[in-house]
Order: C-alpha cells, then sequence, then structure tokens
C-alpha cells in the first residue's frame, strides 16, 4: 500500500503527473517568462487550428469538382450544416453573419478535435480563448441589436406578453440574464473541455499502478477501458460543444434581429 | 488549530458551491428524457426539434456552470 501512496503523490518516478499539468501554457522556446508577444504552445496549436482550416476548407475545396473529393465533401457538409442553422434560427436576415459564425464554428470544431490527439494543447480549454470568443458575440449582438432596431432593442427586457405588475420583475431578471450570457457561453465550453481532458489524465495515472503494487491487477485494466470509454466521450462532447456555442450565437444574433418576445 | 480559516471556509464552500452541479445534471436530464418521451410518441415532428433540445440543454446547464464558477472563484480568486 506504500507503494500506491508513493505513486499518487509522485515520489516514485517520472510516470506521475498532475491532470491538470497538460493545461500549462509554457513558451515553445526556452523556460523564460510568458509576455504577450511569447510564443506559446497556445500560439503553436492555435496556429495549427487556423491551417487545418485553411487546408480542408481552401486547398480541399480548390478542385470545386461536381463530384466532390473526401476533403471537398466534408467543407461542403460542414458549410450547408452552419448555413441551414443560420437560416432556421437566426431567421433570412441573419445570413450576413454567415461567415461570423461558421468562422466561430470551424475554429472551436477544430480546436477541440485536435485537442483530442495524444501530447496535444487544447486551446479552447482556456478561459481566456473562449472568453474572448463570448465576449466578441455579446459584443457584436448587442451592437447590431442596438443599429437595427435603435431604442426598440429594449424591448427585449420589457416582456410585453406578462401582465403589467410582473414586466418590472421581469426585466431585472431579463437585464442580469442578458449580461451573464458570456459568462455563461465562455464558461460552458471551457469547462467542458478541461473536466474531459482532467478526467481522461485522472486515469492515465491510475494506469501504470500495475509496475509498482499488486492492486495494478485490477486497477489498470479497468482505467484503460476507462480511459477508451472517456475518449469515446470527448469525441462527441467536442462536437456537441461547439455545436451548442454556435447555436447559442444563432439564438443571441435572433434576438438582436427580432427583439420582440 | 494552525492554518488559515478564510481558506478553509473557501475549500468548504468551493465543495458546496459543487452540489449546485448535481441540480443542472437533473435538469439536463429532465430536458433530454422529456424530449425522448416525445420524440418516441411522434418519432417524424423529433428530427426537426434536436436544434431546440441543445438550446434547452444549454439554458439547464448554464446554472450549473454558475455553481462551477463559484467554486473555481472560491478556490482560486478569494
Amino acid at each position: 500500500m506504500t507503494n500506491v501512496a508513493e505513486v499518487e503523490h509522485g515520489v516514485e518516478g517520472e510516470l506521475v503527473f498532475h491532470p491538470m499539468d497538460q493545461f500549462i501554457v509554457k513558451p515553445l522556446f526556452g523556460d523564460g517568462p510568458v509576455h504577450w508577444y511569447t510564443p506559446t504552445n497556445v500560439t503553436l496549436w492555435m496556429a495549427i487550428t487556423v491551417a487545418a482550416i485553411f487546408f480542408m476548407m481552401v486547398i480541399g475545396t480548390r478542385g470545386r469538382a461536381v463530384i466532390p473529393s473526401r476533403a471537398q465533401s466534408i467543407a461542403e457538409l460542414a458549410y450547408g450544416f452552419i448555413h441551414k442553422m443560420v437560416e432556421d434560427v437566426a431567421g433570412k436576415d441573419g445570413l450576413k453573419f454567415f461567415p461570423y459564425i461558421f468562422t466561430l464554428f470551424m475554429f472551436i470544431v477544430f480546436s477541440n478535435f485536435l485537442g483530442l490527439l495524444p501530447r496535444a494543447f487544447t486551446t479552447t480549454s482556456h478561459i481566456a480563448v473562449t472568453g474572448v470568443l463570448a465576449l466578441l458575440v455579446f459584443v457584436t449582438v448587442t451592437v447590431v441589436g442596438f443599429v437595427k432596431n435603435g431604442a426598440g432593442f429594449l424591448g427585449l427586457f420589457w416582456v410585453q406578453s406578462a401582465p403589467l405588475a410582473l414586466r418590472p420583475v421581469l426585466a431585472l431578471i431579463e437585464v442580469i440574464s442578458y449580461f451573464v450570457r458570456p459568462v455563461s457561453h465562455s464558461i460552458r465550453l471551457a469547462g467542458n473541455m478541461m473536466a474531459g481532458h482532467a478526467v481522461m489524465k485522472v486515469f492515465a495515472a491510475f494506469a501504470p499502478l500495475i509496475l509498482f503494487s499488486g492492486v495494478g491487477i485490477a486497477v489498470t485494466p479497468l482505467s484503460i477501458v476507462a480511459i477508451t470509454a472517456m475518449y469515446g466521450l470527448e469525441v462527441l462532447v467536442a462536437f456537441i460543444q461547439a455545436y451548442v456555442f454556435t447555436i447559442l450565437t444563432c439564438v443571441y444574433l435572433k434576438d438582436a434581429l427580432h427583439p420582440a418576445h | 488549530m494552525e492554518g488559515d480559516i478564510v481558506q478553509m471556509g473557501a475549500y468548504i464552500g468551493a465543495g458546496l458551491a459543487c452540489m449546485g452541479m448535481g441540480g443542472s445534471a437533473i435538469g439536463v436530464g429532465n430536458v433530454a428524457g422529456n424530449f425522448l418521451s416525445g420524440a418516441l410518441r411522434n418519432p417524424s415532428a423529433a428530427a426537426g426539434q434536436t436544434a431546440t433540445l441543445f438550446i434547452g440543454i444549454a439554458f439547464a446547464e448554464a446554472l450549473g456552470i454558475f455553481s462551477f464558477l463559484v467554486a473555481l472563484l472560491l478556490m482560486f480568486a478569494v
């Protein structure tokens, strides 16, 4: 049993790691302090994300074939999927914002999936990254709402269908829920990505137990099965969270374009 | 009686805040379960409502995320 404790507390060897270690932002070259201009692993993986999107959407569709190649048909599938979502949720006049929403979706879905590669860094697991994305959506939607409707945008907070006595209370709730949107929008994505990757690393830390202790005969196969199952779930979650982020952007956009309840 | 009682309170509070996530888990399960029971009664209408399903799940999940946020704030910011 002492061996188990040693494994958990990292006395024994270099196989032991902390589950949150994977989220540390490190400089790519050397060990210096991280300034805003320092190339870090976040920079690297964001660049890989953008390059991957570029290869699929620009190089992949270069042939413009009538019978599409594999890359082209996936690109067309993604385009059609988001186009239909924007049209269904935000309406026809929301289609002007389709390039922005499609960019958001592609960036998030590619960073989520690239983060699932072994030894990769998940850029979307950082609230700093998702917070910027969500704040941009929030500012865009608010500006669009006031530009399109003027002061009529404030009608979003004044629920016409409710009894008059209830409206001030509802207005307060609506205002609060409007301003926590960027918070929940960003933390939902970051929290889901961070939690899933941390759980996988916790199981991964139990996997080498068989090398140190007899308990490992039972624990090691269990943890390997658990990692496999969690990985399958994470593939699903990586897509669903990108989808949810995008569809909520569409919902917020719909509120800005048609503020009446 | 050594140690920082404020930090102890923060850690206990963070643990208590995590109970809120259980509530949001019940909410998400409720949304998905009701969607499924509706979808099994009228499968042809189910495909058009998946977007609504995910919006509902996202809103139910948001409140659990707030308790997670409170836990994070207590752990790292207070």
